[in-house]
């Protein structure tokens, strides 16, 4: 059998030679990103923002009537709805603000869902209502706090974790790299306003996890070819290490694109936003492992000698005690 | 690296054919096959999203506590000294700013005073420090202020008897397995999964059912009730709704005299015999009986106020003493809220008022249609993977394949051995772990190749291919061992769900992507001695 080779043997891309560009690329999309995020903001589900959010699936009709269901709940006097389509055209979220004073009186928002649920019911005959969340204000301010910290904390820890079996100089790499991918995924979010919500924090934190997998795998390459190739010149080491785990990169992103088309096409509706974010941080993390983590050892100025062995503190104590005697 | 004794293949088959037994069970339920009954039967439990279901979170006012707390010792210290120091006159009685102070008329009996209330208090949590410090002040006035420590330690009794309460609620609706849990300090987490209407649930949490009969006073006017102006003695309770006061907003009762309804051994929904409205009908205990003959002989002909939760639901006359230790309460209710109230009394008041604080419902069908998807997701997937690494990679693809099975198995196995819950992106994280355990099969197949080209022997290119992808591999898994780890700690329900897949999978996969293949492939390298690897 022929076996299927997507990369070449000795395929040499010189790919750090377009670094400057693509850093300025990048940095000019993060920038948009972060400007995007503050200007029109995110799409905050219920559970950063508090507030009810009633799904509904039309199961008869091809989409559902988007309009039409605006002004019926609109006229129920609870307020204008969010009504957003997710996965399929047919399948809508209404998000409602909690009524006033629900914070002490919890009856009033099941009231608001009992109308709304019942006048939709009642107005197209083959709504099925698949679900409804309520969240207090308070528990959706601690929601966002918490999963800010997770990110946060997240972020960090794997960097530790990279410096201590690194160098400084990878740590700081790797959480440059991670904080790229996450801008640009948020970006994503601002642009197509797909709803924000807890699962997508969650998301965001698998990618945290697998971009670095990428960035770990050219790391580990680099760490070897700085042992092996003592006299190469950074930039040409850094290209070398790139195009020999070339082959790996493309073949597992692949992989994951393989399981994850699979998952959006095929998968359940309620987590596409989830299924897109991480989708997206495949490309955005492979492409922040060669581009975003590689050159910035560069200009941090990495030398072979950060990884041969130095003398240490008990071979100090020994050297010392010699020249004493 | 390469050197497998028979104990040690044994021991990794055994390991693996056990993890993939006990996912039988679950395989069968998503397959809608019987699994027989005379086998154990450990199964993935789904999650709400999944099922469908109720996820409810209540939440208590601990100032609602540290009040109740105040009022109680303001009545305990009255009585105490009463009982135990009649000779010892006091005034000046109040709970402001969170104490509860009193003067002791005679400075000379401050320290009786104080001898007489200390068996009040008592200690609280492991440091010796008491629920209550007892000062004086001025020489005259004796100072009780609660402790923090006395504050949690009553929070915190009072949050486990309103968990209790709550799980003989959700029980009285003959739910099947809900999972009640205390959250933090002052919340529950209740959990319902296949209910059908989550707001009766949600009403009966929120009812604290504290019952009370009180006396109607009947010298106040109209005018001063709807002013809130209430006679010496009495105090002033809303209706509950129009209908019950007949028009009126408002009634006064007398703030003493009155019974508490927490000596019921019985409630139940009944229709009243004259009119077949609704009622519930209450059967006291034998102290609490007595105590109501006693407060209806004495007061034939007056009104009394039923109070539920503060609210007045009715006011009926007294017409004749009520000996039998029953009684009926009747109000404006429909069958379904007679009944609820019905549960609610059984089931004991709740020490303090829950309210609501977030709630997810989902409905069954939409669960179901996630699960099915996912599955036809996930088979996809695999499949289409399963292929595009068999093209790529060969012999060794057999093996990553193989893995990739194993894998799956023994993930859904060791979930349901650990009782863990399968959510909705729990199922993508499972796909998504398919795609992520490839990577140590593809670091290991791509390093050997490198290792080949260099001219190295074929089976020391397969031990340098092991050897230097483990670094890699495991580093890799580290930092997503770290983010799973910090998902579990800070995500809610779904989220945790996620993570917890994830760990299972990161463990796993490294399990069958690793040390699997590499036996599989060892053994093959001794069978059949190649002198070229097809790579």
């Amino acid at each position: 059998m022929k076996l299927l080779k997507l990369i070449p043997d000795h395929t040499n891309i010189h790919f750090l030679r377009w670094r400057v560009p693509f850093y300025v690329a990048s940095l000019v999309l993060m920038a948009l990103s972060i400007t995007l995020v503050a200007t029109r903001g995110l799409n905050m589900g219920v559970d950063f923002v508090g507030g009810q959010m009633i799904r509904v699936t039309f199961t008869q009709s091809a989409a559902a009537p988007v309009a039409a269901l605006r002004e019926e709940v609109t006229a129920l006097g609870y307020g204008e709805p969010i009504i957003q389509q997710f996965g399929k055209p047919n399948e809508v979220s209404i998000r409602m603000k909690l009524p006033e004073g629900s914070d002490k009186d919890a009856g009033l928002a099941d009231a608001m869902a009992k109308r709304i649920t019942g006048d939709i019911k009642v107005r197209h005959a083959d709504v099925r209502v698949d679900g409804v969340d309520s969240v207090s204000g308070k528990v959706s301010k601690e929601l966002g706090w918490t999963a800010f910290k997770a990110l946060g904390l997240a972020a960090l820890a794997v960097a530790a974790y990279i410096w201590i079996r690194f160098e400084w100089q990878f740590g700081v790499g790797a959480l440059f790299a991670l904080v790229h991918d996450v801008t640009l995924t948020l970006g994503l979010f601002a642009v197509t306003q797909m709803e924000f919500d807890l699962n997508i924090v969650a998301a965001l934190l698998t990618l945290i996890g697998y971009s670095l997998n990428d960035t770990i795998v050219v790391y580990d390459r680099i760490r070897e070819n700085l042992k092996k190739y003592r006299k190469m010149p950074l930039p040409e080491l850094l290209d070398l290490s790139v195009n020999e785990t070339l082959a790996r990169t493309i073949v597992t992103s692949l992989s994951m694109l393989i399981t994850l088309v699979a998952l959006l096409l095929l998968g359940p509706d309620v987590i596409f936003g989830f299924t897109a974010a991480i989708t997206l941080g495949i490309f955005v993390g492979t492409y922040s492992s060669i581009y975003m983590a590689a050159p910035i050892l560069i200009w941090l100025k990495v030398t072979p000698s950060s990884f041969v062995p130095t003398e240490s503190a008990l071979e100090k104590q020994e050297r010392l005690a010699r020249e004493q005697s | 690296m390469l050197d497998f004794p028979r104990w040690k293949q044994t021991f990794y088959w055994l390991l693996a054919a056990v993890a993939m037994l006990a996912s039988l069970p679950s395989l069968a339920t998503f397959a809608n096959l019987a699994w027989p009954s005379s086998l154990p039967r450990p199964e993935v439990n789904l999650g709400l999203d999944l099922a469908g279901g109720s996820h409810i979170l209540l939440e208590a006012s601990p100032d609602q506590v540290r009040r109740q707390r105040l009022e109680a010792m303001d009545e305990d210290v009255r009585q105490r000294l009463k009982q135990n120091a009649p000779d010892v006159r006091i005034g000046d009685v109040s709970t402001k700013d969170g104490t509860v102070s009193f003067m002791v008329e005679d400075a000379a009996q401050v320290d009786k005073a104080r001898e007489a209330v200390l068996p009040l208090t008592s200690g609280a949590g492991v440091t010796g420090q008491r629920d209550w410090d007892i000062q004086m002040l001025d020489g005259t006035r004796i100072v009780l202020t609660p402790t923090q420590a006395g504050i949690d330690l009553a929070v915190s009794q009072a949050m486990d008897t309103a968990t209790e309460v709550v799980r003989k609620r959700i029980d009285a609706l003959g739910t099947r397995e809900p999972t009640i849990i205390r959250q933090g300090a002052d919340r529950i987490v209740v959990q319902v999964p296949g209910l059908k209407d989550p707001a009766a649930l949600k009403s009966l949490l929120g009812q604290t059912a504290k019952l009370e009969f009180k006396l109607v006073d009947t010298t106040a006017s109209q005018a001063d009730i709807a002013q809130g102006i209430a006679p010496p003695g009495s105090e002033i309770v809303p209706y509950a709704d129009a209908q019950s006061g007949g028009g009126a907003a408002a009634i006064a009762v007398k703030r003493l005299g009155g019974i508490k309804g927490d000596s019921l051994t019985n409630a139940q929904q009944t229709n009243d015999q004259r009119n077949n409205q609704p009622v519930v009908s209450i059967t006291f205990d034998q102290a609490g009986g007595a105590k109501f003959a006693k407060l209806t002989t004495e007061n034939v002909n007056k009104p009394f106020a039923i109070i539920l939760d503060g609210k007045v639901i009715s006011a009926p006359n007294i017409n004749e003493p009520i000996l039998g230790g029953s009684a009926q309460i009747s109000g404006n209710f429909t069958t379904e809220s007679a009944n609820q109230l019905a549960i609610a009394l059984r089931s004991g008041a709740l020490p303090v008022d829950l309210k609501v604080v977030e709630e997810r419902s989902v409905g069954p069908d939409l669960g179901a249609d996630s699960i099915k998807k996912g599955g036809i997701a996930m088979l996809v997937g695999t499949t289409a993977l399963a292929v595009f690494i068999l093209f790529t990679y060969g012999r060794f693809g057999v093996y990553a394949c193989c893995a990739l099975i194993v894998n799956v198995l023994m993930i859904l196995g060791i979930m349901a051995i650990a009782n863990t819950t399968l959510t909705l992106p729990g199922i993508a994280g499972f796909v998504l772990t398919i795609g992520a355990a490839v990577d140590a099969n593809v670091l290991i197949n791509e390093r050997i190749r490198e290792e080949r080209h260099r001219g190295r022997r074929v089976v020391q290119s397969v031990e340098m291919g092991y050897k230097e992808a483990s670094r890699a591999i495991f580093d890799a898994n580290i930092t997503n061992v770290i983010a799973a780890a910090l998902m579990f700690f800070f995500g809610s329900g779904p989220v945790k769900g996620f993570a917890v897949v994830l760990v299972i999978g990161i463990i796993t996969s490294v399990f069958t992507a690793v040390t699997m293949t590499r036996m599989w492939v060892a053994n093959w390298l001794r069978r059949a001695r190649p002198s070229e690897l097809a790579l």
